[in-house]
């Protein structure tokens, strides 16, 4: 008798302490994550929702948030300037193919056993650790149209560069050249990186049964690295729709006939400038839910095409 | 593979030697820049290797106050924020991985989704609540907001610590040892390497960052050192003072460009391998 009821308290004790473990477990899990959750809470889903409701009002940012309705909204869509710096911005984003065109080039051929591929990669990933400030600068000095670095290239070859960041034609495709430059180095790390995880028995198979290089690429290669062709598309996009740096700092005005101005600058102009705070958060509704559908559409569409390939 | 054959490798090779001239000649030629004087900036053909070799655009950089205290305001901010950061993240990461507490899936998810609100849908309610309590023109909003943490790293974290065994943890609180000290005396030291190398990348992403100081200092000797370099860009191009402007670009891309050239290895491992697995 005396042992069993030992043992029952004992089992009793072993529960209590095993639930103040896990009281204790709760306590501390909840006091390492509750900083990190209070700052997003502050800092970006509250200004998130003023940012929403002001888009219904007239605020200045300095007196009150009279509520106007969908007034805001519709001057935005009458508003051309508007609808030109969105233009813009996708125009900008044609970089993104490009970029990850070239980049996975460069990553199938540092996948080779090739000399000097640390250094080339050290290289090509020097402009993505670079402040864009100082790139933009520095751009912005090579566009020069008479002294410019890239005139002068292009002079070798007998052509006559245009005044990029003054012409209407040219303004776009310069900062794409540029915005390419400095990317490119990042995707084709994560390319590499993703080519060098395909197993190597994948290829000598495909090779034994007598596939040719770009049935491999077509078979092997690009299913294997899609999720990282997805993960950038979906990673540029987002940060394509938010350029700023860049115009700001090599075309201060817009560029000429604001021909680069982007969807943040021109919100940035009106809330910092123009102190139109309702109207500028109308934009950031706008531009905030084209970047949710685009990146909604993009998961939607990888889904489909990953049933396609099963 | 076997098919690689020593010339295509050769063409290869000089292919990309090519690419590597592209990506760092406008560096070098900023770089030579910064040695000229003002007039040599417009010498045809372009001089690479600056004749005379002058650095008084670094002599006359180096006079200007804004610079030092742009590199002061640097420093404070990009310190602070990834210092503190970097222990609540990880904490956090921590307790994210390894800790039971309901609702902590849902939690997180929450916070994934908050990383793709853009900065520019948040940034004007942000300023004008910072500007109410007197926080425009100061380093605060630079700083107050990064030391609660940044999700980006700790999604990153709770990611390498998924290899860590449980057992270990399991072990240690049957030894009644503290969820801190389970913390600092198990979790950190194992992950310590992600935690460097994510250290670093927010360092150099701290550093770099242009918007935000533009948005919120405007008096010069309160400004960070990538605003300083943009607003002599603006003043200085008109004097087509060239070398000043790239010397000022010079010199904020070294403190990164050092950075990254010492611990390469370990930031380009840790960009790659966040790729495969997130």
């Amino acid at each position: 008798m005396e042992v069993t009821d030992k043992k029952i308290t004992d089992v009793n004790k072993n529960i209590k302490r095993k639930s103040q473990l896990y009281k204790d477990e709760q306590k501390a899990a909840i006091a390492f994550i509750i900083i990190p959750v209070i700052g997003f809470i502050v800092f970006s889903m509250i200004p998130f929702f003023i940012s929403l409701y002001a888009s219904f009002t007239d605020w200045n940012g300095i007196g009150q948030m009279n509520f106007i309705g969908l007034a805001n909204y519709k001057s935005l869509f009458k508003d051309e300037y508007f609808w030109k710096t969105l233009y813009n911005t996708f125009y900008l984003m044609l970089g993104i193919p490009i970029g990850l065109m070239i980049s996975f080039l460069l990553a199938s051929a540092l996948s080779r056993r090739i000399v000097g591929k640390t250094i080339f990669r050290v290289i090509y990933y020097i402009p993505v650790v670079s402040s864009l400030a100082a790139i933009s600068i520095l751009w912005q000095w090579a566009y020069n149209g008479d002294f410019g670095l890239v005139n002068q290239v292009l002079d070798i070859f007998g052509i006559q560069g245009p005044n990029w960041l003054q012409n209407v034609n040219t303004v776009k495709p310069a900062i794409i050249i540029m915005a390419v430059w400095k990317g490119v180095g990042y995707s084709m790390l994560l390319y590499l990186a993703a080519i060098q995880s395909v197993p190597r028995t994948f290829y000598e198979a495909a090779e034994l049964d007598g596939a040719n290089a770009f049935q491999r690429f077509r078979f092997i290669t690009w299913p294997m690295v899609k999720p990282i062709t997805f993960f950038l598309i979906v990673t540029n996009i987002i940060g394509g729709s938010q350029v700023f740096t860049e115009v700001n700092i090599m075309t201060p005005t817009g560029g000429p006939q604001y021909s680069s101005a982007t969807v943040v600058w021109y919100l940035w102009r009106q809330a910092f400038n123009n102190w139109k705070m309702g109207y500028a958060s109308a934009i950031s509704v706008v531009l905030g839910l084209i970047i949710f559908i685009i990146t909604a559409l993009q998961f939607y569409m990888n889904r489909r095409s990953n049933y396609k390939l099963d | 593979m076997k098919r690689e054959s020593k010339v295509s490798n050769t063409i290869i090779f000089f292919v990309l030697l090519i690419g590597a001239i592209v990506m760092i000649a406008p560096l070098l030629w900023m770089v030579s820049t910064s040695f000229k004087d003002k007039s040599g900036v417009f010498s045809l053909p372009p001089e690479w290797i600056p004749a005379p070799f002058l650095t008084d655009a670094y002599e006359r950089l180096f006079e200007l106050d804004q610079l030092w205290s742009g590199i002061k305001n640097s420093i404070i901010v990009s310190f602070s924020v990834t210092i503190v950061g970097t222990i609540t993240s990880s904490l956090a990461a921590f307790s994210f991985a390894k800790l039971r507490l309901p609702f902590k899936n849902l939690i997180f998810l929450m916070l994934l989704i908050g990383i793709m609100i853009p900065y520019p849908s948040i940034m004007i309610p942000q300023f004008v609540i910072f500007s109410k309590i007197g926080w425009v023109n100061t380093l605060f909003p630079l700083i107050i907001p990064g030391m609660f943490g940044n999700i980006t790293m700790i999604f990153f974290l709770k990611q390498y610590l998924s290899n860590v065994p449980d057992s270990i943890i399991e072990a240690a609180k049957i030894d009644g040892a503290g969820y801190f000290q389970i913390f600092t005396k198990l979790i950190f030291p194992a992950i310590k390497p992600a935690i460097a190398a994510q250290f670093i990348l927010w360092f150099m992403g701290a550093w770099n960052d242009y918007l935000a100081p533009l948005l919120y200092l405007n008096s010069p000797e309160k400004q960070t050192l990538q605003v300083v370099i943009a607003n002599l860009n603006a003043s200085y191009a008109i004097q087509t003072d060239y070398p000043l402007i790239m010397a000022a670009s010079v010199i904020s891309l070294i403190p990164v460009l050092t950075i990254f050239i010492i611990f390469q290895k370990q930031i380009i491992e840790s960009v790659a391998l966040s790729a495969v697995k997130g």
